[in-house]
């Protein structure tokens, strides 16, 4: 079994714009069942001449069954999308808009809480499960390949660096998660250790983070204690200097924790494979999994 | 996105956070004018987007209009070199006047939004004046911190809490609870990414003022505050950023590297600097030209990375996703031959049309080394370093 997504995947996919639709075709010769399409003023046509338009969610959803969402629209819209899809009753929701406000994140989070839906994202590229075909979000189909090796990082490129260097070692992945540069955002690192950990399908972890935040320590204590699968991890921004924002919102050194040093150094303690450069990932992972 | 103090000023006036009386000056007549209209001594301080003015000569105290006036002329029209900035320093085009206090108390009052509680926070600590991150490390016992809720804001008995906990005179305590609330709603109404009050004074008749002020706002939320956008001073900027933020390139400079960086997406780029790092030499810049660069684009995030005067190399690293490589390839052909760029590139692409854009940089004639992956870069780039290192 994959994580997140899978062959019950129904997929709703908000905002058809340039990028949206570009990815909405990708995702489709992926063979991902894109059930229903929602961009305000195109009822009743339908997407590439096959998927259906739809002006609101909850009407998709009620005509389609769709269980799973994703998210292109601009960040100015991002908050209202992420909501109306919740409200909708979608299993999973995942936002790949870049540059949505912090405190829309921070509102969207204090909405949720008590919601059954899980959101991942915003500012990430969403979920990939090669065995079953199901892409969700922007993850290039074609460098992925089946196997054992579950995939998390909140990096959209280094997640496809970490695919490529697996693949160059012969290992396949389970499931590859992004959840994104955002320093407010869904689903978390300890959320997936938790889901891969549970998962037949899943041998073995890769983990990537970056500068800011605690996040990466939260996942050590969370490895300490309740995963017993290998995982590899790289910390991306050991070069990076304090107080600049290294292109994600959430990649800022504001304090000690938040130096990769330290989140390398609670990662080691916790029994992680810390590799030194992010180049090593893949080796490394052979070298754990023999 | 920084302001300045005056400007940050300004905001908390229109929230009725009390702050000191004082104006800004642009040239010494007018500094004169301010502070004889202040009266008395004041302080002259440079307005530049850089902490640690006053260990050199940026705040300085006054005794009259007279010498404000040759204090501001001293200072406008130079650089400010401080420990925050680069060896260049900052321009200091305005100066703010400002009345002095009779200070008891220093205190100090932060607000940031903490991403792991997922809402605004509010740090206060009775060691006002002093680094903060130096307080959280030696003592941290003394910060004190309260989150704001999402939906309903801070709470006025949270506020109270905090005043409290600094220890302001009790005949203070309402004024400092209001103060606070005051400080959160200038957070949130303007999408702050830091509001920092340090040192927040109290007086020696017990007022409690904002004696220093500093607003950062959020990039990513300026488009619903057309207002805000408008305090940005690129004067204050590295020349190169300035030019990135045109072309909407999300490009650091960093001091004193010697490669320059060429990377879709933020993670690979960050990665491609720490290997850059690893390899032997100091990265020049964080670059991500970001998924969907046209030419132009490109050939405008390749003169930047050459206008560093300290750059002596480049690594382009390129996974295509979303963007296509032969366009960056293309754009990188194009921007070294018009600037007659001689600098040695090592280059990896791959993902979407790697082969086509590998093969017009091998048919440009332009100085460039493949790698096939992220360790194959980290390789070239240390042999070439070597050779670098030897011809120099």
């Amino acid at each position: 079994m994959s994580i997140l997504v899978g062959e019950n995947t129904r997929l709703l996919v908000q905002g058809l714009g340039r990028d949206g639709s570009f990815q909405a075709n990708r995702t489709r010769e992926y063979g991902t069942n894109m059930v229903a399409a929602v961009h305000p003023g195109r009822d009743g046509t339908k997407f590439e001449d096959e998927v259906p338009y739809f002006s609101t969610v909850s009407k998709a959803v009620e005509e389609t069954g769709a269980n799973t969402g994703v998210i292109f629209v601009p960040a100015p819209f991002a908050m209202d999308a992420i909501i109306e899809q919740v409200d909708a009753g979608l299993e999973l929701v995942v936002c790949i808009t870049e540059g949505v406000p912090v405190l829309d994140m921070v509102k969207v989070m204090a909405y949720i809480k008590d919601k059954t839906t899980r959101l991942i994202g915003s500012n990430c590229p969403g979920v990939l499960s090669p065995a079953s075909k199901a892409k969700v979000g922007i993850v290039p189909g074609n460098i992925v390949q089946p196997g054992n090796v579950g995939v998390v990082s909140r990096s959209g490129t280094l997640t496809y660096e970490a695919i490529a260097q697996l693949v160059q070692h012969g290992m396949g992945q389970s499931t590859c998660v992004g959840i994104g540069g955002d320093p407010v955002h869904g689903t978390t690192f300890t959320d997936v250790l938790e889901l891969f950990q549970a998962d037949d399908e899943t041998e073995a972890i890769v983990l990537i983070g970056e500068i800011g935040g605690i996040r990466e320590q939260l996942a050590a204590d969370y490895i300490k204690e309740h995963v017993t699968k290998p995982v590899v991890a790289a910390i991306a921004g050991s070069s990076a200097p304090a107080g600049k924002r290294m292109g994600h919102a959430g990649a800022i050194i504001t304090g000690k924790a938040a130096l990769a040093s330290e989140k390398n150094k609670a990662l080691e303690a916790a029994g992680v494979h810390v590799v030194e450069s992010p180049a090593l990932i893949g080796a490394k992972m052979k070298e754990v999994l023999g | 996105m920084n302001i300045h103090e005056y400007q940050a000023k300004a905001i908390l006036d229109k929230f009725g956070v009390p702050t000191p009386k004082a104006e800004v000056a642009s040239t010494p007549a007018e500094a004169k004018e301010i502070a004889s209209r202040i009266g008395g001594r004041v302080v002259v301080k440079a307005q530049v987007h850089a902490g640690g003015r006053g260990k050199v000569g940026g705040v300085k105290l006054v005794n009259s209009p007279e010498e404000a006036e040759q204090v501001a002329a001293s200072l406008l029209g130079t650089r400010l070199v401080t420990n925050q900035t680069g060896a260049n320093g900052v321009p200091v085009d305005k100066v703010m006047i400002a009345e002095t206090l009779d200070i008891k108390d220093e205190l100090y009052i932060s607000i940031v939004i903490d991403g792991d509680i997922g809402a605004p926070l509010v740090m206060a600590s009775t060691e006002g004046g002093m680094d903060i991150e130096e307080v959280a490390e030696s003592t941290p016992e003394k910060i004190f911190r309260v989150a704001g809720d999402p939906l309903i804001g801070l709470t006025t008995y949270h506020a109270r809490d905090i005043a409290l906990a600094l220890g302001v005179p009790a005949k203070a305590v309402r004024a400092t609870t209001k103060l606070i609330t005051d400080l959160y709603n200038v957070f949130v109404e303007n999408d702050c990414s830091l509001v920092e009050i340090n040192p927040l004074v109290v007086t020696e008749d017990d007022q409690v003022i904002a004696l220093d002020a500093k607003i950062n706002l959020e990039d990513d939320a300026l488009f619903r505050h057309p207002e805000l956008a408008k305090l940005r001073d690129p004067n204050q900027q590295d020349p190169l950023e300035q030019r990135s933020d045109k072309a909407e390139l999300a490009y650091v400079k960093l001091e004193g590297g010697r490669v320059g960086c060429m990377v879709n997406g933020a993670g690979l780029a960050m990665a491609t600097m720490d290997i850059t790092k690893a390899a032997g030499a100091d990265p020049a810049n964080f670059l991500d030209i970001g998924g969907s660069a046209d030419q132009a684009r490109i050939e405008e995030a390749f003169k930047i990375i050459i206008g560093d005067d300290d750059v002596e190399m480049i690594l382009v690293n390129l996974f295509a996703g979303i963007a296509r490589s032969d366009i960056v390839a293309q754009g990188i052909v194009a921007a070294a031959k018009e600037t007659n760029a001689s600098v040695p590139m090592v280059v990896a692409m791959r993902g979407t049309n790697a082969k086509e854009g590998i093969k017009i940089l091998a048919d440009s004639g332009l100085n460039i080394t493949g790698a096939p992956d992220l360790a194959g870069a980290a390789e070239v780039l240390k042999a070439k370093l070597l050779e670098l290192g030897s011809s120099n």
